[in-house]
């Protein structure tokens, strides 16, 4: 089975290649995109029953074993991550070709280079998640991040290069901040591979293992958009195409979360930085959730609720706590979901009214109901009503706060608590201001039809993300045997060398 | 490369003149401060492997090998910041193209914050936000002290947010 494991790296990178060669026929390359996607889906979905079932599956690459090869590792968190993202980059996939079919003129993508540069993200993406050496997953950090400039300043209007300015130079300067940190671990340990850093950073002094702790989580916290360092995030994604925003807004801060994670629970279990990071998640819920309320268009007001929304994950991660953590997994399960399908729904009202500034719009409840569902839904579960799973993802955060006592937690409980009904503020202000009131559209003339794979895309993500809230039990299930492994750190360690660490 | 106190202060002074650089305005300035701040990593990985002979089976005896690992990471490194430069000079050089310079201009919410200080908060709903001219005519830029630099003069003024040039 372990031959499966590279498969969600290799297939989109040669399904982009071959997407490529046929730059020139559309239909060819689409049929690539979608298949090369529903492959990775496929494999995703194996991966996860296996590693679920039967541990970990390792492949050392090219047969050098490790430490001197480069390892690729699937274990219950890569592959849960490695299922959603796929699923959700597919389902996208899907909202972009139903644009491209009906794109205008003016803001015509370039077609040509738009399914390759997606695919080559996707396998940044799959490989970040599988990577089990550091530098690997610098790599695949790497291939995302270029893939994701090409895609924030697709079409290279004003205003796409004003925002891909600020976005590549803080993306620049994060991945530096991560290079260097590669460069202090290894010269403090001599190895980069995750399973036999683990001992080797063990036996380090406290000091040092601080400081290395800590030039990690500055790089992955900018990734994650972590908040004094989130500034750049609300300012660079509204402007991208629907679909690349929504993409964005699912996946890419969620790599962020996820190196966190692997970052506290593998590397450094001590928990050290555990009251810093509940502070920063603190402040990131407010501080986010406050911007958001002050937005007047709705695709800056879900940027703003992606940042504040961040503090969530990061509260779970930072209780270093078997249930926070697990509370923290799922949760990362449902926001992937739940914000790309809030970013499609703006997408969709885009087309529909013309804009997305709520000063200009309204009605669209009466113009166009269906597409009232597609955003209220995911509006509800984001905000965490019952019976959705934001509401099952908060109440486990919540829950694992109390449990943990102490005043920080509490003060972060309180604080998610806060954010949680102003999310819902925020939400209900989109609503009240797009979707009731007279109709009013900022493009009289925009076709009443909406594309009916755009509109097919997000029903089906809409209604995965409802799906969640069904299949929340086996997920926490999941996620919380993925956390058990996490917090033991054997495992992992056991599944890449079962002979023990050299 | 042995370590040394000298390598050390390189490695700090490309650190610290690339971060003042990345603090400018201009996309150009802002580049060569990342350049400089790879080269200032890549000296820091090289650092951290063993010095030594060239690593070659045969030639060297074990004990005299560098680390070829680090020097293998530095040149991945290298790979990888001169695409994203590449990239980088592009997008100045389309800055330039479309505005006539290549500097970073505020974001709509600071430019949002300075016309309502110029209107001193007097006028009434905020609701053309995000669409006067920018920059506000009559030297509001003096206004916004986190700007070093004068504004360059935009050849366009009708830069509403998420249009279309």
């Amino acid at each position: 089975m372990s031959y499966l494991v590279p498969l969600p790296v290799v297939v989109p990178l040669f399904g982009a290649a071959l997407a490529l060669v046929l730059g020139r026929r559309p239909i060819a390359q689409r049929a690539i995109s979608v298949t090369a996607l529903v492959v990775t889906l496929a494999v995703a979905v194996l991966l996860l029953w296996r590693a679920h079932w039967h541990g970990p599956l390792v492949v050392h690459i090219g047969g050098w074993r490790a430490p001197l090869g480069i390892v690729l590792v699937a274990d219950q968190l890569a592959a849960l991550m490695l299922v959603v993202s796929a699923a959700v980059t597919l389902c996208v996939l899907l909202y972009s070709i139903g644009e491209e079919e009906r794109a205008d003129p003016g803001e015509h993508t370039p077609v040509v280079i738009y399914h390759p540069t997606y695919l080559v993200m996707t396998s940044g993406v799959t490989n970040a998640f599988l990577a089990g050496d550091l530098f690997s997953l610098f790599v695949g950090f790497e291939v995302l991040l270029a893939a994701s400039y090409v895609l924030l300043t697709i079409g290279g209007t004003e205003e796409r290069i004003r925002a891909g300015t600020t976005y590549v130079v803080v993306g620049l300067v994060s991945s530096l901040i991560f290079l260097t940190a590669i460069g202090l671990v290894y010269a403090s340990t001599g190895t980069l591979n995750l399973a036999q850093m683990v001992g080797r950073l063990d036996a380090l002094s406290a000091d040092l293992r601080l400081a290395l702790h800590g030039v990690l989580l500055l790089a992955f916290a900018i990734k994650a958009a972590v908040f004094p360092l989130a500034a750049w995030l609300p300012d660079s994604y509204p402007t991208a195409p629907a679909p690349v925003t929504a993409v964005f807004a699912g996946l890419l801060t969620k790599i962020g979360i996820y190196a966190i994670i692997r970052t506290e629970t593998l590397l450094f279990p001590d928990g050290r930085a555990a009251d810093l990071l509940l502070v920063l998640a603190l402040l990131t819920m407010l501080v986010g959730i406050l911007g958001a309320v002050a937005q007047s268009d709705i695709k800056r007001l879900l940027s703003f609720t992606l940042v504040s929304h961040i503090g969530y994950l990061l509260f779970g991660v930072a209780l270093t706590s078997g249930p926070g953590l697990a509370a923290a997994i799922f949760y990362v399960v449902h926001h992937i979901t739940v914000q790309t399908t809030l970013f499609l729904a703006a997408g969709l009202v885009e087309r529909r009214a013309g804009s997305t500034n709520l000063d200009r719009i309204g009605g669209l409840a009466r113009v166009a109901p269906l597409l009232g569902v597609l955003f209220l839904v995911p509006a509800l579960n984001l905000s965490g009503v019952p019976p959705f799973s934001g509401f099952l993802g908060k109440l486990g955060l919540l829950q694992a706060g109390v449990s943990a006592g102490g005043v920080l937690p509490w003060l972060v409980v309180v604080a998610g608590t806060l954010t949680s009904l102003l999310t819902l503020y925020a939400t209900t202000k989109v609503w009240s201001l797009a979707f009731w009131r007279p109709p009013r559209l900022v493009d009289p003339e925009a076709p009443a039809r909406l594309p009916r794979l755009m509109v097919g895309a997000t029903t089906v993500l809409v209604l995965l993300g409802v799906g969640l809230t069904v299949a929340a039990g086996p997920l926490f299930g999941v996620s919380t045997e993925a956390a058990d492994d996490l917090r033991q750190r054997v495992p992992y360690v056991r599944a890449v060398f079962p002979g023990g660490p050299p | 490369m042995t370590p040394n106190l000298v390598l050390a202060l390189v490695v700090g002074v490309l650190f610290g003149s690339g971060v003042i650089l990345l603090l400018e305005r201009s996309l150009s300035r802002v580049l060569i401060g990342i350049i400089l701040l790879t080269n200032g990593t890549n000296l820091l990985l090289l650092l951290g492997g063993r010095p030594g002979e060239a690593p070659i089976l045969g030639v060297t005896p074990d004990a005299e090998m560098s680390d070829p690992l680090a020097q293998a990471m530095v040149l991945t490194a290298i790979v990888i910041t001169l695409g994203l430069t590449a990239f980088l000079l592009a997008m100045a050089y389309r800055s330039w193209q479309l505005t006539g310079h290549d500097e970073v201009r505020d974001d709509p919410e600071d430019r949002r914050i300075v016309r309502r200080a110029k209107r001193h908060e007097l006028a009434g709903p905020d609701d053309n936000a995000g669409e006067g001219p920018w920059p506000p005519p009559g030297g509001v830029v003096g206004a916004d002290p986190e700007q070093v630099d004068p504004e360059p003069a935009p050849r366009r003024l009708d830069d509403e947010p998420g249009g279309q040039a």
